[in-house]
């Protein structure tokens, strides 16, 4: 995992996580916002991929870049006029913003570099088989104390709500 | 050379930082929604890389990722939904605009 290209593409998913996270709430346009956000998730589906997620990569990919995103289009879409009558999305209150955001960035920057030497910590190589296919489906289908089986059935009735939620608040009346 | 922990962590903290600032300062309640899920993205990347870093060979933190990207989705679809709604009555998006429930 220590190989330079490795670091390279750490370094190149980083400039652009950091420069589509800063347009995505400092541009002007809506739309344009959307797209930021898509390039965001599809760098952190790469950092994924980087930890040996494959798995974590390819759900970040199918549900949050190819559904959220295109959820977000669509609901810019049925809400707003595009071209140049387009309102500007920003508010007034620009310095409240800026000094809570960069009073938690310090302080939490200041609490991760005083925590000692556990952040100084290296990436260990997987084990064979550590994070294929098979352990996860078991792992999520397993009613042990390490298995995921409740959580599962949980999110599956949340997701059966939010359908029929969807429904009921988007009819026509 | 080795990318220690603290480089992702500082990159997710970036992340969030952003997703702060929008919230407060964006007024269309979709660019607010927007935010909201630059936070959630971020807090997913802490999980996976805490649990592939600190105790590599478990997968507990990838499922709290997992997890969380589900409810994500079901979140930004429901208010997405309600947003819609908003605007098919009220015609506008805008927070200060919309203000019937307000005290």
């Amino acid at each position: 995992m220590d190989s330079v290209g490795n670091i390279i593409l750490y370094f190149i998913i980083a400039i652009a996580i950091i420069v589509f996270s800063v347009l995505t709430v400092t541009t002007k346009k809506i739309l344009r916002a959307a797209t930021y956000l898509l390039f965001v998730l599809l760098a952190t589906a790469v950092i994924y991929f980087q930890m040996d997620f494959q798995f974590l990569g390819a759900v970040q990919i199918a549900v949050y870049a190819g559904g959220i995103a295109v959820l977000f289009v669509f609901a810019i879409m049925l809400t707003h006029k595009p071209g140049k009558a387009a309102q500007p999305i920003t508010s007034h209150k620009r310095a409240l913003g800026l000094t809570a955001s960069i009073a938690g960035v310090v302080v939490c920057a200041y609490a991760l570099f005083s925590y000692g030497n556990k952040c100084l910590q290296t990436l260990a190589p997987a084990g064979d088989g550590d994070y294929d296919m098979a352990t996860l489906g078991h792992a999520l289908l397993d009613s042990n104390t390490v298995g995921y089986l409740l959580p599962f059935e949980a999110i599956s009735v949340l997701l059966l709500a939010c359908i029929i939620a969807g429904v009921v608040i988007a009819r026509r009346r | 050379m080795e990318l220690p922990l603290f480089m992702y962590l500082i990159l997710s903290l970036v992340m969030f930082g952003c997703g702060v600032y929008g919230f407060i300062t964006r007024k269309n309640m979709i660019a607010i929604l927007i935010s909201i899920e630059l936070m959630l993205n971020s807090v997913d990347i802490n999980f996976a890389v805490f649990n592939r870093y600190l105790f590599p060979g478990s997968i507990d933190g990838m499922f709290f990722a997992l997890f969380a990207i589900a409810i994500a989705a079901a979140e930004t679809a429901v208010a997405l939904a309600i947003v819609i709604n908003v605007y098919r009555i009220a015609k506008k998006v805008d927070i200060n605009q919309i203000t019937k429930l307000k005290f």
